[in-house]
């Protein structure tokens, strides 16, 4: 395959705005292939507008995405690449299995595939249930399954493990561990600090900015710390927010 | 755009529909008890054999463009739409995926509509029912069409439902159904001339009435077919997979 050797994603100086709203302000950064990048920080900091628009359905003001290679949007990453929303996109009116079907369709990939994320996801007991009558952590395992579909280069996963008990939050991230070490890329968002410490790296954002992007280790070293929150806290206060963002 | 990955979409919106019973007695029933209603109003007048055919263009083609548009705003805000414009579905794909599945709902919406009518409200009808049916479909279907168009336009969800009135009203108040479209001012029967309703309504009318020959019938399809196409055309153009 060309481009191989590209990270799974290069962000160089980009400009966003979510609605008018501007949140993404000059950001540059750098996802390797083959480990879970954490992406860290508050609600509202541009997690979500970064990762749409590393799956190219969101609008850029400037800058430069590169996803394995390609300028992001182009048209052959859209099978290589798998994302999932914050709130789970399947569709409501259909069981588990039609979900997974439709989606399987769409990428074109055999019809085995299906069966095998329903398993990965814990979803085998409910594959026959609507998916509008699913408790929200059920939802959100639908719609990664679907990401799942055709085994991806690179995952994006926005909050992938939010709504979900201790147990399965534990065997997610396993599975995440799991696809990396078979080559997989991931960048998985969240806002619990705990969940930092099982990235292999972390992106630490605030307003729209990266503010450090690190190991877990290295981070708590670097900030003399014990753990990833109060390290966050402790790069906070050596970045003070500009006056504008301070306002907003 | 493939016909495997349109016809997976078809399928899978009938799959939706399918689990939800009451949208399915919503969509078949409530334009032929709206035609019903408007019979039931004027039953002891002869206006209903006048404004009957106009009844079977308008309110099934209402219908259409609401619950389509409808759908798909739906498909937007749950993030569907997003995620499968993220996947590799052709912006085709979905356009007619979604044409063929409501138009197959449209064959059997019309065929009710047009059945009551004839055969229990006492529509007159002069010409060919066959050709009645037809002219009744490929304007529920248009109503399906605009409906997407409508959708693929907006950027947000509340555009949407601002299109409702923006696209249905005027081919309503234009149609020929207030004021027959010979007897509008200078400028307005140009404009109802280039609106899709308008010929579905004449076509019906011309039809029932049999007053004009098959070849001005055929002509009106045609040109309710030729918005069909642009509006599926269009429509897959306009839908746009970056959003702000």
């Amino acid at each position: 395959m060309v481009n191989n050797e590209a990270p799974a994603v290069v962000v160089r100086d980009l400009h966003a705005r979510r609605g008018r709203h501007p949140v993404l302000h000059c950001l540059s950064l750098t996802v390797p292939r083959g480990i879970v990048m954490g992406l860290i920080g508050p609600s509202g900091c541009g997690k979500t507008t970064l990762m749409r628009s590393i799956v190219g359905v969101q609008i850029v003001q400037s800058g430069e995405v590169t996803v394995l290679g390609e300028p992001a949007g182009t048209a052959s990453l859209r099978r290589r690449v798998g994302y999932v929303t914050q709130d789970a996109s399947i569709y409501d009116d259909l069981t588990v299995r039609q979900n997974l079907a439709y989606f399987r369709a769409v990428l074109g990939v055999p019809r085995g595939d299906v069966d095998r994320v329903i398993e990965a996801t814990d979803l085998g007991s409910n594959a026959g249930q609507l998916a509008g009558s699913l408790s929200g952590g059920q939802r959100s395992r639908v719609s990664l399954a679907g990401a799942l579909l055709g085994s991806p280069e690179l995952l994006v996963l926005d909050e992938p493990t939010v709504g979900l008990d201790p147990v399965l939050r534990v065997e997610l991230w396993g599975l995440f561990h799991r696809l990396a070490a078979a080559g997989t890329s991931l960048l998985v968002s969240s806002h619990v600090m705990d969940e930092a410490a099982r990235c292999d790296r972390l992106l630490l954002m605030r307003h729209g900015e990266v503010l450090a992007d690190d190991t877990p280790q290295g981070l708590l070293a670097a900030t003399g710390t014990a753990d990833i929150e109060a390290a966050f806290l402790a790069l906070i206060a050596e970045h003070p927010a500009a006056p504008d963002e301070a306002a907003s | 755009m493939t016909p495997l990955r349109t016809l997976a979409t078809a399928g899978r919106v009938l799959a939706q529909i399918r689990h939800d019973p009451r949208t399915i007695a919503l969509l078949l029933v409530v334009p032929s008890l709206l035609i019903g209603l408007v019979a039931w109003i004027f039953s002891d007048t002869t206006v209903f054999s006048t404004i009957g055919p106009a009844m079977l263009a308008l309110f099934p083609f209402v219908v259409m463009f609401v619950v389509t548009s409808i759908t798909t705003l739906r498909e937007r805000r749950t993030g569907t739409l997003e995620r499968m414009l993220s996947m590799p579905l052709g912006k085709a794909d979905l356009i007619l995926g979604y044409t063929l599945a409501f138009g197959l709902l449209a064959v059997l919406q019309s065929s009710i509509a047009v059945g009551l009518s004839v055969w229990v409200y006492g529509l007159e009808i002069e010409g060919s029912v066959w050709l009645l049916l037809s002219v009744a479909v490929a304007d529920a279907v248009l109503g399906t069409t605009l409906g997407l168009l409508a959708s693929a336009f907006a950027r947000t969800e509340f555009q949407v439902v601002q299109f409702m009135p923006a696209f249905v009203f005027p081919q309503i108040l234009l149609g020929g159904i207030f004021l027959p479209r010979d007897q509008l001012p200078a400028g307005l029967e140009e404009i109802s001339d280039w609106l899709p309703l308008s010929h579905a309504i004449d076509a019906l009318r011309a039809v029932a009435t049999d007053s004009e020959d098959a070849a001005y019938v055929t002509a009106e399809l045609l040109v309710i077919g030729a918005w069909i196409v642009a509006a599926v055309v269009i429509g897959s153009i306009t839908l746009r997979r970056r959003t702000p």
